[in-house]
């Protein structure tokens, strides 16, 4: 069971080969000429004074909380979805309930205008 | 109901091979992605190049057949440098979780189901896990990490701006897309893509029946590979480069390597969720071509994502989250509970 994994074991190792040996390859064939104006982050505009510590907009946060009901929601209508045909009707009820409830949620989410990017 | 659920397919054990012949195919599969990538490479400069009236590219080599190599080699003699304001080994790490949840992710594509070579039974897919979607959308998931983390340890604010609405972007339409392919799941009744096809086999391609799933997956799929018109997380008239303003040379080079497989991935999944896989209707064709019909399909797939791209303007952000959020998200919703109706009650 566990061994029909290997070749994604493969993959995996292949694919961090890769990328090693761009950064390395870059860091053996790139010339070295350090300017200390180069080790500056980019700027354009207004100058920059950017500390680790960055602030960022609330949407983004609510974003991701919605994103976590709404994925769970996936992830749980996937068995059933699997299972459909050999329960029937019984699994139909039960993944309409839980689809409605979670549209009474997700309306209550737009009317409350989490929806609205600002 | 008892028996339903000791009969459930996920108890299924996914068949395997000798582990040589699994590390071999890994190993070819593997390959094929890596020579794929400059090809698309090529073929969508050239290509826009004759959208907008242009050749494209045409010094190197014949027909300029060679410039994806001048391409990796001009950015690997790049100078190797990070910004002051970094945090070196995030900023190190980022671009190569890029990479391996981009190649990982290919391990999916199911080429064709299992096929007898010299003796031995040989899957044309790099794994077929009885969980095969989720898979696919495990890997989507970290991959996020990798804009997220090289956005913010970059320590610029036009990175950080870059990986905000990446992750903003990713997260909101991974659930439409989670969602669009619910209704092929309940269809084919397995979440293995190899059994995906062959039910198509047998009952046709999904795209006709699901074509609401379909497209949904695919916007959802453009906007998950960051592909124009969903480019905003490297939106360059306004952020710059987004999440890889501070990368250079072979680091930035990881990511767009990652970009472009992820492209692949994306249409792959779609010609085996959607298209039928390996499957030519009305023709009992023979096992060898499987995987060249595969490779058709997303050739054809991938000129798709270019034609968009030459074609469409890019999204406003609060359009694209509206989008996603107010029409993505409840179409794929009603189109899982209809599919879910009609599925049982013909049943």
């Amino acid at each position: 069971m566990i061994r029909s994994y290997l070749p994604a074991l493969v993959f995996v190792v292949l694919g961090s080969g890769v990328g090693i040996a761009f950064a390395v390859l870059n860091g053996l064939l790139g010339r070295k000429r350090a300017v200390a104006a180069k080790s500056d982050p980019y700027e354009c505009g207004l100058p920059s004074d950017v500390q680790n510590g960055f602030r960022f907009g609330i949407s983004f946060y609510l974003i991701a909380m919605l994103f976590i009901l709404f994925d769970i929601e996936v992830l749980f209508l996937y068995p059933v979805a699997i299972q459909l045909e050999a329960f029937g009707v019984f699994a139909l009820v039960e993944t309409i309930i839980f689809v409605v409830l979670l549209m009474v949620a997700f309306v209550y989410v737009w009317r409350r205008g989490a929806l609205e990017w600002k | 109901m008892n028996e339903v659920v000791l009969n459930m397919p996920l108890a299924l054990v996914g068949y395997y091979e000798p582990w040589w012949v699994q590390i071999l195919k890994a190993v070819i599969i593997f390959a094929v992605g890596l020579q794929l990538v400059p090809m698309v490479l090529i073929v969508e400069r050239k290509l826009l190049g004759r959208f907008q009236h242009r050749v494209g590219p045409n010094r190197v080599g014949p027909f300029g057949m060679l410039q994806p190599i001048a391409d990796i080699l001009k950015l690997l003699t790049k100078e190797d440098f990070r910004p002051r304001t970094s945090v070196g080994f995030i900023f190190a790490l980022a671009p190569i979780i890029s990479m391996v949840t981009a190649i990982a992710a290919w391990a999916i594509i199911p080429f064709s189901n299992t096929q007898d070579i010299f003796g031995t039974e040989v899957g044309f897919y790099g794994v077929d896990p009885s969980v095969g979607v989720l898979y696919a959308f495990a890997f989507g998931a970290i991959a996020f990490y990798g804009l997220m983390l090289g956005g913010w340890a970059s320590g610029s604010k036009y990175s950080f701006l870059g990986a905000m609405r990446a992750a903003a972007q990713l997260i909101s339409y991974e659930v439409s897309q989670g969602l669009a392919l619910v209704g092929v799941i309940m269809m084919a009744g397995t979440l293995s893509l190899t059994e995906v096809v062959e039910a198509q086999q047998a009952e046709g391609w999904y795209v006709f029946p699901q074509i609401v799933g379909f497209i949904i997956f695919v916007i959802a799929g453009f906007a998950e590979t960051n592909r124009a018109p969903f480019d905003l997380p490297e939106a360059d008239a306004e952020l710059v480069g987004g999440y890889s303003t501070e990368y250079g040379g072979g680091r930035f080079a990881s990511f767009f390597f990652a970009e472009y497989l992820n492209v692949l991935v994306i249409s792959g999944l779609t010609v085996t969720m959607f298209l039928g896989g390996w499957d030519i209707p009305f023709w009992d064709e023979p096992g060898w071509i499987h995987p060249f019909v595969v490779l058709f399909k997303i050739s054809l797939f991938v000129f798709f994502f270019i034609w968009v791209r030459a074609t469409l303007p890019r999204l406003r952000y609060d359009q694209l989250m509206s989008f996603g959020w107010k029409i993505l998200l409840p179409l794929a919703t009603v189109n899982a509970l209809v599919t879910a109706i009609l599925v049982v009650v013909i049943d």
